[in-house]
This record gives structure tokens, sequence and C-alpha cells, in this order.
């Protein structure tokens, strides 16, 4: 522990996990969004457009999730064993949505019963996304931790700002969503897609500017951190640059650009998320547990580094290209 | 419902419940992915139709099972955490950065080509879709290897060390990897998932061959093909899978003899030559098997080759240390019959074979319909035997299981494994009901591949090239 090697690969470790959560963020997040949007699309047609718009690349999106939950465990696996029992309800609650959310994909095309397994994508979709908005607002309001275990109760999680994250990172997929649909498709089911972006973003805007308030008013170091000298100076341009992305966002929306807002409401994301990595680090347990404290192993850090340094490069290769096999506007005539 | 029950308990059955209902996925999709692959390939080298049929005709099967595998496989990689959490914190230095090369070398390239594999054909030519069907196949099989490396490992721990926390921490990862059961584990798994496929494949050409003596619109080439095909691989792959599982018997019996024990039914020890029983019912209170039919001295002679070498009973454990010997020993008993009637099955289609009535025997049809499912009893039967045998341990002889289960209450536990038994039940009923209907329809000519709804266009203003025929000819159900 301390300075030297382990040091190094355990805040590279830090920062692959961060970049894999991000990942996910990004793939799985306009995902998740189509599906939160389903409801607000007229079944047939636009359903059918929108759902085929992810089909061949869902799978993928969704693997950035295992690689986050199996690279915290291999990489520190302490944390790993004590935030997965403190958000025991809402985890097993969003395994159970994405079930349903994953299996509609096959199955709403092979039923008669079509308007089921559009429900269970939209509530699949809406569940995983809510509950993963209350694991972070979870993990960011802190865990009882006794030694090297979870100490609190089942319900500890539960918390007016976890239900806000969770409230939050629902309009926030949505919002990805309907800029993926802006995307990658035309015509009526794009000019829908326009109108939900607004609603959306609107609604993004009010979310992160709400979470962004009552974070650092959870625990006096996140306060300390952004509102005293020298953090004041430093990180005020993450907020700044956040409102430009914002309104750049609404510019581009209004111009009816198709790949920017996308790209904007990402940067969006991306913002919020590096502001959340000030707040947290260097803990993975919010006053209990840093990352040096959760470390693995050396020789377990170091073994996996070798195999993400050749292989992610490698993935993120092929999955551009199934990406690039799949471009363009998606169909929207519909044989129905 | 669950008044009485402890947390562990309900972890345990938790844990039962998600990880059978998962591996009867994968099981499925390793083989099918290879099965598609072989059909993929066939049909580039000789260009017959029926080879493209086939393809077609399994891949919209093999993409049900495999959303099914992935949906379930997800909650796997967080039940570690959640219900498990103290074992996660010491063995997740071991197994952890395993479980991540799974990730990283298997479940990226599998879902990655997927998409291609699916709805691909039309938009990047014979060649490179074919290459994606290999990547999926290849990556089903590396998916294999690392999750039973971690799983051998918790079986037979080696090339680690201890910290002051307690931690298992890696020593020699080569050690680790290649422990002394993962190749003999790996390959009756991998082959066992082979033969699980090619008696799905089997059966469902069967129920063909059957229905197609009175309606010809069953009788299909493709029947025809592929219970050949089926057949050849019961025949080859059923006596390789008893040799494999011989061997992996000869290994547990070095390292984990308390397990095979169990499985005999041996609650004594046998200085001079054990005996093999048959049947029974073992009662591990009396510490007897009743109703006994067993062969003297057979016991030592598979397990040792010398029909009176010794062989360690329960009796030379402690108590502590027994796996439920009930469970192991029924399991083990149908894992094997089922194994002896698969060998049945690929001699009896030899046999037509020679004398060329494959496709007019329906006894022999109505075997293979029979045997259909059989694979998944056995695989889940095996798993069972070789799990529930390695208890009370989870990394055997270092670790209980006792000492590994998370401190989450009862009845968070016990409400998640209510939806977690609801849930799958209702989804992946369904699911395998959508497969059994598809299982339905005979493979023809023109086989139509995986419905996407809508036309999948290709960019730009020339729609017409890129016009995907089958979603045209076929759309959704």
């Amino acid at each position: 522990m301390g300075l030297g090697f382990d040091f190094d690969l355990t805040v590279i470790w830090a920062g692959i996990l961060a970049f894999a959560v991000f990942a996910y963020v990004v793939m799985d997040g306009f995902d998740l969004g189509i599906g939160i949007l389903f409801p607000l699309l007229d079944p047939g047609q636009q359903r059918d457009a929108t759902m085929n718009s992810v089909a061949p690349v869902w799978d993928g999106n969704e693997t950035w999730l295992i690689l986050g939950g199996g690279g915290l465990m291999a990489a520190f696996p302490l944390a790993y064993a004590i935030i997965l029992p403190a958000v025991y309800v809402p985890l097993i609650a969003m395994l159970l949505g994405l079930v349903f959310r994953g299996v509609a994909f096959e199955f709403r095309w092979r039923t008669t019963r079509q308007p089921i397994w559009d429900f269970a994508f939209f509530a699949g979709s809406v569940v995983a996304a809510f509950t993963q908005g209350v694991v972070l607002g979870a993990v960011l309001q802190g865990i009882s931790v006794e030694g090297r275990s979870y100490s609190g109760l089942w319900w500890e999680w539960l918390s007016p700002f976890s239900l806000l994250c969770g409230a939050s990172v629902v309009i926030g997929y949505g919002l990805l969503g309907a800029c993926w649909l802006i995307y990658r498709t035309e015509n009526e089911l794009q000019d829908r897609a326009y109108r939900l972006a607004w609603l959306f973003g609107i609604g993004t805007s009010v979310a992160v500017v709400a979470v962004s308030l009552a974070t650092p008013f959870l625990e006096a170091e996140y306060y300390k951190r952004w509102f005293s000298a020298p953090g004041i100076y430093v990180l005020s341009p993450i907020p700044l640059l956040a409102g430009a992305a914002a309104l750049g966002f609404f510019r581009a929306l209004s111009k009816r650009a198709e790949l920017a807002p996308f790209l904007l409401a990402l940067a969006l994301f991306l913002l919020s998320f590096i502001g959340l990595g000030v707040s947290m680090f260097p803990y993975l347990v919010p006053g209990e547990i840093t990352i040096w404290q959760a470390a693995a192993p050396a020789k377990s850090q170091m073994f996996m580094l070798v195999g993400t340094a050749v292989m992610v490069p490698v993935i993120i290769a092929y999955s551009a290209y199934a990406y690039w096999v799949f471009r363009g506007k998606v169909g929207h005539e519909g044989y129905h | 419902m669950f008044e009485g029950i402890s947390a562990l308990d309900l972890a345990r059955a938790q844990f039962a419940f998600t990880i059978s209902f998962h591996f009867i996925f994968p099981a499925f999709s390793i083989g099918l992915a290879s099965f598609l692959a072989v059909l993929e390939g066939l049909w580039l080298w000789t260009g017959r139709d029926v080879y493209l049929n086939l393809f077609k005709y399994w891949l919209k099967i093999f993409a049900i099972a495999f959303a099914m595998g992935v949906v379930s496989g997800i909650v796997m990689s967080y039940q570690f955490g959640t219900n498990w959490s103290v074992f996660s914190d010491k063995a997740g230095p071991v197994i952890g950065p395993l479980m991540a090369y799974e990730v990283l070398t298997a479940f990226f390239l599998e879902a990655g080509f997927l998409g291609v594999m699916l709805f691909g054909m039309q938009r990047v030519g014979k060649k490179l879709h074919f290459a994606a069907t290999c990547a999926v196949a290849v990556g089903t099989a590396i998916s294999a290897f690392w999750i039973i490396v971690v799983n051998s490992w918790m079986h037979t721990p080696q090339g680690h060390a201890f910290n002051e926390v307690g931690q298992f921490v890696p020593l020699d990862w080569w050690t680790i990897i290649f422990n002394p059961s993962m190749p003999y584990r790996l390959v009756h798994t991998v082959l066992g998932a082979y033969l699980t496929t090619a008696l799905v494949v089997g059966g469902v050409a069967a129920w063909h061959l059957l229905k197609g003596r009175r309606d010809p619109e069953h009788n299909t080439e493709g029947a025809r093909v592929m219970f050949s095909m089926a057949m050849w691989m019961a025949a080859l792959v059923a006596p390789l899978q008893i040799v494999a599982g011989h061997a992996q018997g000869e290994n547990t019996l070095a390292y984990q003899p308390a397990k095979i024990a169990a499985m005999e039914g041996n609650y004594k020890s046998y200085p001079d030559g054990a005996p093999l029983t048959l049947f029974g019912i073992p009662d591990s209170e009396a510490g007897v098997v009743r109703h006994a039919v067993e062969i003297p001295k057979l016991g030592s002679w598979v397990l040792k080759g010398d029909m009176d070498a010794p062989l360690e009973g329960l009796d030379a454990f402690p108590r502590t240390e027994w796996p439920p010997v009930e469970i192991v020993f029924w399991t083990f008993r149908v894992m094997v019959g089922i194994g002896v009637l698969m060998l049945g099955l690929g001699a009896w289609s030899l046999l037509a074979r020679l004398r060329g009535k494959l496709f007019d025997w329906p006894w022999l049809h109505r075997a293979a319909l029979a045997m259909g499912p059989s694979g998944f009893v056995a695989v889940l039967c095996g798993w069972v035997t070789t799990e529930v045998g390695r208890q009370p341990y989870t990394v055997y002889g270092l670790m209980r299981t006792a000492d590994s289960v998370s401190p989450v209450g009862a009845p968070a536990v016990a409400a998640s494994l209510t939806a977690f038994v609801l849930v799958y039940f209702v989804v992946f009923g369904v699911g395998t009901w959508f497969i059994v209907k598809l299982m339905g329809h005979a493979p023809h000519p023109g086989e139509t591949g995986v419905p996407q709804g809508g036309p999948t266009r290709t960019a730009g203003i020339t729609p017409a090239p890129g016009q995907n025929p089958d979603a045209v000819a076929h759309p959704a159900e």
C-alpha cells in the first residue's frame, strides 16, 4: 500500500473501472432509454423501427455491465463485497428488470401478445435504469461498514436522495434514447424523437442540477472539496462546461441537428460522471474504504491489466465494426 | 413461507436455482453455436441449400436460447457479491481476474458478433458472416474454458497463499489456471454440452421423421440431414464422454475422496475391495444403503483398476465433512444412466446406418425423440453431483460455505428467491414454449432467418439492394 508500484496499479484500475462504467452508461444508456420511451411511441412501425435500431447491439452494450461488476470484484474485492450486499434490493430488482427487457427483444416478434412484451420491455428498462440510479445514490450517501463487511440493514439504501438519483437516471437515459432515435430514424418517428428530446432534455437539466446541489450536503468531505479554496477554483470548470453542453444541446435541437444532440447529451453525462468521480475519489465506500484499502494484490491487478490492455482495444474495434455494419437510418415502412 | 430457514440456506437455494436455470442455456448454446458454424461451413463448402436452411432454422432457436442465457448470466455475475460477499472478498483476488478474462475474451466476442450473425447476412457477405458465426462459436468455447477454470480452482485450489486479512492471494497464475481437476472437468463439461445439443437436434429430427410417415410435409431433406448429423455425434461423442467421465472420477478420487464415497454410497471403508452399488436407498442416519443391489469388488476395479484395492468410505471422514449423501448418490446415478442410454442410442443408430435404415426405423426415431431432452437432465445431474459433492466447502478444504455468505437478512433473501423463481418460470417458460413451437415446424427449403419486423436497410438512398428479403417474405408472426 502507499506509494510505489501498488499505488500506480490501483489508480490505473480505478481509471479502467471508471471507463467501463462510463462505457456502460454510454452504450446501455440509450439502449435502456429506448425502452423508457417505448410507451410514448406508436405501437407497430414506430416501435418496430426503434427496436431494430438496437437489436443487433444491445447484447454487447450490456456486456459492459458484466465487466463493471466483474472488474470491481477482481480489482477491488473488498469494495465489491461491501457495496453489493448494501444495495441488495435495488440490484436484484435491476437484474430482474434486465431479464424482462432482454428477452423482450426476441419474444415480442414471436407472439400474438405483443403488448405484453412491449410492456415488459418498457417496465424492465425503467426498473433497470431507476435501480442503477438508486445504487449510485446509495453509494454516494454512504454505507455502514464494520470490519470487512456491510453492517447495515437491507433497506439502508432507501432515502430521498437515492430515489432522486433513480429518477434522474431514468430521465437521463430517456434523453439518450431520444437522441439515439433522432440519429437513427427519419420522418414522423424522428419528429417525435425531437419533441421527446426537448422534454427529456429539460428534465435531465433539472435532474443534474438537483443531484449536484444535493450531493455536497451529504458528506462534509464533499462540501469541502467543492466549495472551499482551492477546490472551488479548480473544479468550477466542470459545472460551467456542463452548462455550456446543455445550452449547446438545446441549440442543436432547435437547428434539428441529427448527431450533435446525442454527442452533447453524452458530454453532459461525462461531465456529471467526472463530477461524481471528483466527489468520491479516492473512496469507493465514502468515508470508509479507499481504493487502496479495497485493492486486490498487485499480482491480481497486474495479471488482469495485461489482458485488459490487449483486449479492450480489440473489443472496441470489433464493437465499432458491429455498429458500422448496422449504420444508417433504420427502416420505417413496416410490413405489418 | 420461509420461517425457520436460515439466510444461508436461502442463499444456497437461490444460487442453486439461478445457476441451474442459467446452466441449461449455455449447455445448449455451446453445442448449438458449433453446430451452426459447421452448418454454415458445409453450406459454403458444398453449396447445398439444405445446410443453409438448417442454419437458418436453428439460428432462430439459437437467438432465443442465447438471449435467455445472457440475461440469466448477468444475474450470476452479481450473485457472488449480493449473496456471497465474504467469499467474494476472500477469493476475489484469485477468481475475480479469471472471470474478468472470461468477460474480456469471450462475452464481448460473442455479443459483438452475435448481431452480425443474427441480422447481418445481407450486409456483410457470406465469408464475413461465416467468420462472425465462428467468432460466436469460439466465444462460447472460451467462455466455457474460463468458467471451468474458476470452478475447478474452487474444487482443487492451488497456486495461492493467504495474506494477513485472510484473502486468497495468487502466487502463480499458471498453477492456478491449470489446477489438477481443470482439464478433466473442461473436457467432460464441453462434451456434455455437445451431446446435449446433438440429442436435441436428433430429437427434433426424429419428431419430424415420425410425423413424416403420415404427413410428407414433415419428411424433409433437412430433417433427414440433421438426424444423420445428430446420430453421428451421439455415436462418436457418447463413448468419448464415458471415458472422460471415468477420468474425472479418478481425478475426484485423488482430490475429493469424500465426494466419491458419497457418489458410490460407501458409508464404510473397504480395505480389500469395494463393491459397486447399482441401486439402493442411502440412509445417512443409519449409515447404510438400504435395498442395495451391488456387484462385489467392481467399485475398486472401476476406480482403481484393482479388484482388491482398498477404498475409503465416509466413515474415514468426520461427519461435519460429509456432503449431502442422498442427493449426490441419486444425481450421479441419473447422469450415468442417461450416459449409458446415449451410448445405446448411438450404437443403435450405427446399426441402422449400416443396414441403410437410418430414416426407416420408427422405434429408433421414438427413442431419439424420448432422449431429446435427456442431455439437459444429465448435465444438471452431473453439475449437482460435483457441486453438492464438494459441500460443506466453497473452496475445497479451505473455505466453508457457511463462512462465505453475505450479511444480508433472511427476509431480503427470501423475497429475492421468490422473485427469481416466479420470474424465471414465467420468462423462461415462455421462451421455451417459443423454442418448442419453432421446433414443431419442419425445416423446409426457403427457410427464413431471424424475424426483424421491417426491412433493415443499408445506409443511403438506395434501399432496394439492402432490403432483407427474409423480413419481407416472412414478417413477424
